[in-house]
């Protein structure tokens, strides 16, 4: 199962009645279900779980959280690493 | 995603781990719940660059390890008719029953197939109409959207010959067990990302302040779970008691609205045995009775079931946080993942096998 690895949608269709997608995880293409995710794009990122997307992510939040551990990290190196 | 790489900065990491080494000043017990995370945690050795003082303990979220064995010892039954094809995530296949496996069910002559998803079995019964499609349907929160979905699909196309072995489990009334145990030791938690993209995590704020208990809700990559653990140390370091969120890229308080619909549509609440733990109240979901024709356990009968357990086999306690799997002394001896006694030692998820690849 696919933990946590984002996906990249790169087509949409429609089978059995569901809108499909075929997402790209860095180099591996998987089909995947859309019902959860009607707004998705061509283009957007999802969480992927047993051939379903469960959520698309947010770009904003990523670099949000990234600049906050990144301060985080940088602060320690500045005040010198933590006595072992 | 560009981040990604960045999520596993070795260097990033080490410096949320100082942050949090500079902050901690007493021991802390902190149980990661997801079996995934568990597996990301030994893989990076992230438990081995953390301060000694706090401690990780495993949880019980590996949905291949708490499926019950009489459950499993059905699915066998089951997946061996000549008229069925028996549809199962990978991972199920391996999984010790009382006295065989789905394998050897399917070296023996059995249909037993594995798919990616759920979809993929329904479609199998879409072309195979003279035969009994069965889908092994198990998991947690993080499954229940695909595995309902395939039932409504089922439905909609008429198909007469789909039907689900549901064994589904659900993370907040397992927490209600743990925390509610007299041994119970865990302090602080980490909360199954993925679950928490379904549910949202609207579930847990009563839970945190019903036993004390700080959370946050955590991701799988190595900087994800040192930001859980920062932010979970934190609160028990100032004596806080909330549900803060350590992976909002990916999870918001309400989750995912139309797939809980969905969830509800097809499934209700019920007791639920777990392999090891024992029954905890309400703590999983079945088909709701308008689904009844959807049912494999109503479709076929497969008579009296005598499930026989490994005597040697302590999943039921590592899947609680009371033990780890070096104190089982079947480890790497009797129990192996080609020759496992307990599911632990097979699943992707379980802690057994996550301790025997990365650490024996
Ligand atoms: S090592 Fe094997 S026998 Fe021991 S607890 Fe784990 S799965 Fe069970």
């Amino acid at each position: 199962m696919c933990l946590g690895v984002p996906a990249k949608i790169v087509d949409l269709y429609e089978k059995n009645g569901l809108q499909m997608a075929r997402v790209d995880f860095g180099g591996v293409e998987r089909e995947t279900c859309l019902a959860y995710v009607p707004e998705a794009k061509v283009g957007d990122y999802c969480i992927v779980h047993v051939g379903f997307a469960l959520n698309l992510i947010s770009e904003e939040e990523a670099r949000e959280t990234m600049d906050l551990l990144k301060q985080i990290s940088d602060l320690e190196s500045e005040i010198g690493p933590a006595p072992a | 995603m560009k981040y990604l790489t960045e999520y596993r900065d070795a260097k990033l990491v080490r410096g949320v781990v100082d942050k949090i080494a500079r902050i901690a000043t007493r021991p802390w017990t902190i149980m990661e719940i997801c079996g995934g995370q568990t597996h990301s945690i030994v893989r990076y050795g992230l438990d081995q660059i953390l301060p000694p003082s706090i401690e990780l303990v495993h949880g019980p979220g590996c949905p291949v390890c708490v499926t019950p064995l009489e459950l499993i010892d059905k699915a066998l039954a089951i997946a061996a008719r000549p008229d069925v094809i028996f549809c199962s995530y990978g991972d199920m296949l391996r999984v010790p029953g009382s006295g065989r496996d789905l394998f050897s069910v399917k070296a023996s002559g059995g249909q037993v197939r594995v798919v990616y998803s759920p979809l993929d079995a329904v479609e199998i019964a879409k072309q195979n109409p003279d035969k009994q499609v069965v889908f092994f349907a198990i998991g947690f929160e993080t499954t229940a959207p695909a595995n309902v979905m395939s039932v409504i699909a089922a439905r909609s196309l008429g198909l007469k010959n789909y039907s689900v072995l549901v064994s589904h489990v659900r993370v907040p009334p397992a927490m209600h067990a743990i925390l509610g145990s007299p041994s119970n030791r865990v302090q602080g938690f980490l909360l199954a990302g993925h679950v928490c993209a379904v549910m949202g995590y609207h579930e847990y704020p009563s839970l945190a302040e019903k036993y004390r208990v700080p959370m946050s809700v955590t991701g799988f990559e190595p900087l994800d779970l040192a930001q859980g653990i920062l932010y979970t140390v934190r609160m028990l370091e100032q004596g806080r008691v909330a549900v803060e969120n350590a992976y909002a890229r990916t999870v918001t308080f309400d989750g995912n609205v139309p797939a809980q619909n969905a969830i509800h549509e097809v499934f209700e609440d019920c007791d639920r045995t777990w392999r090891g733990i024992g029954t905890i109240p309400m703590s999983g979901w079945r088909l709701r009775p308008e689904f009844a024709a959807f049912d494999a356990e109503k479709r076929f009968d497969v008579g009296d079931i005598q499930t026989k357990e490994s005597p040697l086999c302590i999943a039921g306690q590592i899947l609680i946080g009371m033990k780890k799997p070096h104190d089982c002394a079947a480890f790497g001896n009797e129990c192996t993942p080609e020759h496992p006694l307990g599911a632990t030692m097979v699943s992707s998820e379980g802690a057994c096998a996550a301790y025997y690849k990365y650490k024996k």
